[in-house]
């Protein structure tokens, strides 16, 4: 079973209290829920998180998914016999003392599930339990689940943005309202065929629905603002990536996609002017450096800020403030602009971000999608010259997408330098100009 | 070594720790280091790795001397002097009988703690000494968060300067960034509580355990080598007249 609604619909709310993890403390709740007939309880129903990194709980392959059998009571050789036959059927064939931090991260989730099953729930429930991966893990996740599923006769419930990973997994679809209760429930065809229009428009990737692209603008000729000559990156003194040779346009998209561990995101930092490279050089034009010197990582923090933008992949990392409105000042503030100057440019930006009426609240405590809107407004309203984004369309809805792709095109015709790290292949179709694909 | 349980491995440490910090003087320390260098020759410890494994421990040792013979209580004979420092008799010796207890404490520590696996300590701790298994095992996983909050941290640094705001006032930002830390590791925390929870983590089930926790002879033998190493040099001080009870220096 599919479970879709609007963001704010309590879809994961709902899966938490069947798994028995939510305690009577926490908020409100009225009616009854059984689950076999009994009160939800661990080990009746397992769930997978989004997370992969935050549920692994042990170091070793093996003693993870023994984890749930040992706090079930399980005696010890029915365990291990669990944690094998667990493991091959989430198709997972790695020893069983491997570290669980080596895993990728669909080797990290389908080791979640065989948590799961090691556990002979009768329900399994996951929560966005792709979000976070690229597309060669989705699809290793979702045909192990579709195989789990088959095998042990459990019913499965999962809670999924993007509708086509799913569709012809599950055989029933509900629709939970954004004011609460059930507002569709059936088989997917004909579910998605009454609902479809409605549910994309919520936000939810529907087949046949795909999100609005903007209309695009004439643009100036591209002029190169950013060159790297037989550049090298790496976190520490290791490269991951060498003998690049790239170049980074005004009013243009450069794509740099690959899959997970092949140095995208460090790739994007280096040429961000935030980590050294670890060889080779990133050269910027004499324009984009405006007197700061040719060597984004030579220039200082405040430099950087009318010349290169970085919007990280986890928008917490680079929120500062108390209020979305301080956050925002922060960048012009730190640029020595006049309160009058800084005043309008935030305005600005809450008003065409659509962050005006959260103006007051803190960065924290944002939703997902509000969140990567206030990361690229803070970078925005310093109006650098080129913006490297890392996954800045990661998990996010239908609607939250079509926003960030306007409002990137928006940018590139008014002459800005994109950079974009991802493995979204429809935000690389939608916007970018070349693609480099690391491997 | 590593296949004796890590309980019994800090249990003997403790034990030996215990004795040798009671006394400060030369004799005791020379005795136990001189039987440990002998337990390690016994255990056949591969030489490089101990070399490499005791490293902090012989730089540590001798800084610490240095100290303690410039600035400790002046004592006989002074040898040396400049500003506040006074290297005499009496803190030449005490500097002497502290390098050796560094090194007669440090040694076997280091040698008994690195190759101990944080599962094992746990399933040790839990099923030997019956500590709370909720306690230990919720640390245990706790730990394995650490390597995602030096990631973290990494990331926070860079996005700082990406802010514009890396040129000036260190320390207020480093305040700023370790906040931002402590709110997103109670957020990674209570995901990993949730999915600890999820799996049945706490439940009013008698949980069995899927690693044995092995304790036989071998780990009496190994506390009571550690033990007994203590005793020998606490009795070679009281017998040579150097006993030097640490309280009331």
């Amino acid at each position: 079973m599919l479970l879709l609604g609007a963001s704010g619909a309590g879809k994961s709310t709902l899966l938490h209290a069947l798994a028995g993890v939510l305690a009577d403390d926490e908020g409100e709740h009225e009616g009854t829920m059984l689950v076999d007939g009994h009160r939800p309880a661990p080990g009746r129903a397992g769930l997978v998180l989004q997370d992969p990194d935050s549920q692994l709980i042990l170091a070793r392959v093996g003693d993870d998914v023994a984890f749930g059998c040992e706090n079930l009571g399980v005696p010890r050789d029915e365990t291990w016999r669990r944690v094998r036959e667990s493991l091959d059927a989430v198709g997972l064939a790695v020893p069983l003392d491997r570290s669980t931090t080596a895993l990728s991260g669909g080797q990290k989730q389908r080791l979640a599930l065989a948590g799961v099953i090691a556990m002979r729930p009768g329900l399994i429930l996951l929560d966005e339990p792709t979000a976070n991966l690229d597309p060669v893990g989705v699809a290793e996740v979702r045909d192990a689940v579709s195989r789990v599923a088959q095998q042990t006769g459990a019913t499965l419930v999962v809670i999924e943005h993007r509708v086509a990973v799913w569709q012809h997994v599950v055989d029933r679809v509900v629709v939970l309202g954004a004011g609460g209760g059930v507002v569709a429930d059936g088989n997917p065809s004909s579910v998605l065929e009454a609902r479809g229009a409605a549910l994309a428009a919520g936000g939810v990737w529907v087949p046949g629905h795909p999100p609005p692209l903007p209309n695009r603008r004439q643009r100036r000729a591209p002029v190169a603002v950013l060159d790297t000559e037989g550049l090298a990156v790496g976190r520490s003194r290791e490269a991951v990536q060498s003998g690049l040779d790239l170049s980074v346009s005004s009013g243009a998209t450069l794509a740099i996609t690959g899959s997970n561990g092949t140095g995208k995101s460090t790739l994007g930092l280096t040429l961000a002017g935030l980590l050294p490279p670890v060889g080779g050089v990133v050269t910027a034009s004499d324009v984009l450096a405006d007197g700061a010197g040719p060597h984004p990582i030579s220039w200082r923090s405040r430099q950087l800020l009318t010349r290169i933008g970085t919007v990280f992949q986890q928008p917490e990392h680079q929120f500062l403030a108390s209020t979305v409105r301080a956050e925002l000042s922060v960048g012009p503030i730190a640029l020595g602009l006049s309160a009058a100057e800084t005043d309008s440019r935030v305005t600005e930006l809450l008003e065409r971000l659509r962050l005006a009426r959260l103006a007051e609240a803190n960065p924290f405590t944002l939703s997902g999608g509000e969140k990567r809107r206030l990361s690229v407004a803070t970078m925005l309203a310093t109006r650098p010259g080129v913006l490297v984004l890392d996954e800045p369309t990661f998990g996010q809805d239908s609607r939250t997408w079509a926003e960030l792709v306007a409002l990137l095109a928006e940018l590139v015709d008014d002459g800005t330098a994109l950079v974009a790290i991802t493995h979204d292949l429809d935000l690389v179709d939608a916007i970018a100009d070349s693609t480099v694909e690391l491997t | 070594m590593t296949a004796v349980n890590p309980v019994a491995r800090l249990g003997a440490a403790l034990l030996l720790a215990l004795c040798l910090v009671l006394t400060i003087d030369w004799v005791s320390a020379s005795v136990a280091l001189a039987l440990e260098l002998i337990a390690f020759a016994i255990i056949r410890m591969p030489a490089r790795q101990f070399w490499l494994r005791t490293l902090p421990v012989w730089i540590a040792a001798p800084l610490t001397g240095v100290t303690i013979a410039l600035y400790g209580r002046t004592e006989g004979t002074v040898f040396f002097e400049f500003a506040f420092a006074r290297v005499s008799e009496g803190s030449l010796t005490l500097a002497i009988a502290t390098v050796l207890r560094v090194l007669a404490i440090g040694l076997p520590a280091v040698v008994l703690f690195v190759t101990i696996d944080p599962t094992e300590l746990a399933d040790g701790l839990a099923q030997r000494l019956r500590l709370p298994a909720r306690f230990v095992l919720g640390a245990l996983a706790g730990m394995r968060l650490i390597s995602l909050f030096l990631e973290d941290w990494r990331s926070l640094e860079l996005a700082r300067r990406a802010r514009g705001v890396a040129d000036s006032g260190r320390i207020r930002r480093l305040a700023g960034q370790a906040f931002a830390l402590f709110v997103l590791s109670i957020r990674r925390g209570s995901t990993l509580a949730t999915a600890m929870e999820a799996r049945g983590f706490g439940a009013d089930v008698d949980r069995t355990w899927a690693r044995e926790s092995p304790w036989g002879a071998r780990e009496w033998f190994v506390m009571a080598a550690g033990l007994s190493i203590g005793l020998v040099a606490i009795a070679a001080a009281v017998a040579s007249g150097r006993w030097n009870f640490i309280v009331g220096q």
